[in-house]
């Protein structure tokens, strides 16, 4: 066989360096984004920007090194987080983040690991891995961010849409229930799950910080307005009318029993600290259980 | 047995799957994520002995989708690291082993192929996943697969395949079969400074001006791990050179024609085959693990009975060696005969490579290997 193939244009550092140098270094939180990699591709309205903002100040509070963290992304729109923060940040396969950072955290077992993902990749396509690494205990922080359908593909319904809800794929309503993801990661095993809305940036930095300060599988869900994807279609308005909507139907309750812990379409949104507790991570229970012998043996 | 020693010395006696073990731990692997599978089970269940003896570790994830990508995230954490698995698994496994092509992440992948399609038969022997191996994940991008015939041969090859992931960046498989990994035999483990312990190469250059995915010379970009302050992005989208996802043609053209050609390039340094008999030979019987061990029987009574028949042993089907097929249809060999225990995987590739020579398959769809009979016969209907 002979082969007649084109001549690609060739990577232009030159242009590279000059869009960092135009654009990175303005923003007070640049020290944690990727040089060249802002603008995000995030729609108006949406609700990872105010995630990920929280997430960096939860790390800057926490005097977190850059270089001893790594955040792993699934697929969709909140897997596009890891794309922009600037450490070691890893874009996997759709509903994998959390086996890969499992594999990650063994290999480094000093650096802290985060799960940055959405709700369908975590919950329907992933969601055997959460539950498994929940049961271990495996030392990660997963934030979930949940907007209640695949925004990335266009809005289609997904493990968390809401019943009777409308989206591309159920133009009739939605007849399937969704999960509480908060119950499902507690029953499951996690020592750390809350759940807060974008509207509660100063809650969810607190809960951040909380997450870099403990050990084993800790859950934070994150609601989050979709106006393009699940808003339209459901009338709920832009962003800012889902912000209102989070703030006026919201109560926080710590300690409530996740499986109590509502979150419906117009009803109440149950928001706080629902689950803090102690249990030896994977880790800890390999190393003393299995490492300890092994050698002596 | 030693426990605290990772290159067990001496002589033993060891089946194929425990051989894969001892291997891999040899060439410093120190993670193992997998899930219980037959016939692959004693690969694993030897990890879970052997690697808490050296400081490793060994996670039985909860399937096969989970182990892979678990090998990925500890490779990239800067240990050498290994699943293994049989047909169903193998298939559950194939995005994150394109995660892993696409990432340029070293590591090993050990398939003791069983009969299938599906659920097939799990106790017994095939060898139906080459083609699998080959094109079983999505997109282009190039391979390489192993296929030891002996227990040695599979303590061997997986040193061998880890040596070859880190020094291309890319899953490497072991392509053996149930015959194999459930033979016990003679298994020699040499002297640790005997071993090669190839690790992937490093950035010379300083966090900000290394370019993570460009290739250099050898099209294979050096490779910084987490924590060690290079803050790279590493997508399984299609990337620019610093990493970044760029979803242009011209970002594809560049990316994924390295991806095939740092595989490619480098066919002849890659590739293994072995000869016996060949230099007279008018047929050629080219085969691979367990049916080479049969073939070479054939070859063997052909011989006796004045047949000038040869063996091409491929100790690597991917890449194929193109070359060396062409070479000996130019020479005017009748033919090939090519036994594999499924319908022609390798045969189509000899086929390919045979300008027009004949090309005889034995197959067999799994559940036995062929008898030295019926290769036999083979030879004599070509001759």
């Amino acid at each position: 066989m002979r082969y007649k193939l084109v001549d690609p244009e060739p990577f232009r550092l030159g242009e590279f360096k000059q869009k960092i140098d135009e654009t990175h270094g303005i923003h007070p939180d640049d020290r944690y984004l990727k040089p060249g990699r802002i603008p995000h591709i995030w729609c108006p309205g949406c609700g990872l920007g105010i995630v990920l903002s929280a997430f960096i100040k939860g790390m800057d509070s926490m005097e977190v090194a850059i270089d001893n963290c790594a955040v792993v992304s699934g697929i969709g729109c909140t897997g596009r987080v890891a794309g922009y923060l600037n450490m070691d940040t890893y874009h996997t396969t759709h509903g994998r983040a959390i086996p890969f950072a499992t594999g990650l955290k063994l290999a480094k077992p000093e650096m802290e690991v985060v799960v940055f993902s959405g709700d369908g990749d975590l919950f329907a396509i992933g969601g055997n891995h959460l539950i498994h690494a929940a049961r271990r205990n495996m030392d990660l922080t997963v934030i979930c961010v949940n907007n209640f359908n695949y925004g990335m593909t266009g809005g289609q319904a997904g493990p968390t849409t809401h019943i009777a809800a409308k989206t591309v794929t159920t133009p009739y309503g939605n007849c399937e229930y969704p999960f509480n993801l908060t119950h499902l990661a507690y029953a499951s095993g996690a020592v750390y799950v809350a759940r807060w809305t974008s509207f509660h940036a100063r809650y969810l930095i607190e809960s951040v910080k909380k997450c870099f300060a403990k050990k084993g599988f800790k859950f934070i869900e994150v609601l989050t307005p979709c106006p393009t994807g699940y808003g339209r279609p459901n009338r709920l308005g832009s962003g800012l009318d889902q912000m209102k909507v989070y703030r006026d139907n919201s109560e926080i309750r710590n300690d409530i029993n996740p499986m109590e812990a509502e979150s419906g379409l117009n009803g109440p949104i149950i928001v706080g600290e629902f689950v803090d507790r102690e249990k030896p991570t994977f880790f800890e229970r390999y190393t003393e259980g299995v490492l300890a012998k092994a050698s002596a043996g | 047995m030693s426990k605290s020693r990772d290159v067990l010395t001496g002589e033993h006696f060891l089946n194929g799957d425990e051989a894969s073990a001892e291997g891999a731990i040899a060439a410093g692997c120190r993670f193992f994520a997998g899930y219980p599978i037959t016939p692959a089970t004693e690969i694993a269940e030897r990890m879970a002995k052997r690697l808490p003896a050296v400081s490793g570790v060994y996670i039985q994830m909860e399937d096969e989708i989970a182990s892979m990508a678990a090998v990925l995230g500890a490779s990239w954490g800067g240990t050498k690291s290994m699943t293994a698995t049989s047909g169903p698994g193998f298939s559950l496994m194939m995005e994150n082993i394109g995660l892993g092509m696409m990432m340029e992440t070293p590591c090993v992948v050990v398939n003791i192929m069983r009969g299938g399609p599906s659920t097939g038969l799990p106790t017994l022997v095939g060898q139906g996943d080459v083609m699998q191996a080959r094109w079983g994940s999505h997109g282009d991008y190039g391979v390489i697969a192993l296929t030891p015939s002996s227990p040695q041969e599979a303590f061997d090859m997986t040193i061998e395949a880890f040596g070859l992931s880190e020094k291309y960046r890319l899953p490497v498989i072991v392509l053996s079969d149930e015959l194999i990994g459930h033979m016990y035999e003679r298994v020699v483990i040499p002297e640790k400074k005997f071993l090669p312990r190839i690790r992937r190469r490093k950035p010379r250059k300083a966090p900000g001006e290394h370019l993570p995915f460009q290739g250099g010379e050898d099209l294979v970009p050096p490779m910084a791990c987490a924590g060690e302050g290079y803050r790279l992005h590493v997508t399984g989208l299609t990337h620019d050179e610093m990493g970044y996802p760029v979803i242009t043609a011209s970002a594809q053209e560049r990316l994924v024609r390295r991806l095939c050609d740092k595989i490619r390039r480098h066919a002849g340094d890659i590739i293994r085959i072995e000869e016996e008999a060949t230099e007279d030979a008018e047929v050629i019987v080219v085969a691979y693990g367990c049916a080479s061990r049969t073939a070479r029987e054939s070859v063997h009574m052909a011989r006796r009975e004045g047949m000038r028949a040869g063996l091409l042993r491929l100790l690597t089907v991917w890449p194929f060696p193109d070359g060396r097929i062409r070479e000996l249809a130019a020479r005017g060999v009748k033919g090939f005969v090519v036994p594999e225990v499924n319908y022609g995987q390798i045969a189509g590739e000899v086929e390919r490579c045979a300008a027009g020579r004949d090309v005889l398959m034995v197959g067999l769809m799994g559940g036995a290997v062929h008898t030295p009979d019926l290769i036999l016969e083979a030879i004599k209907e070509m001759v």
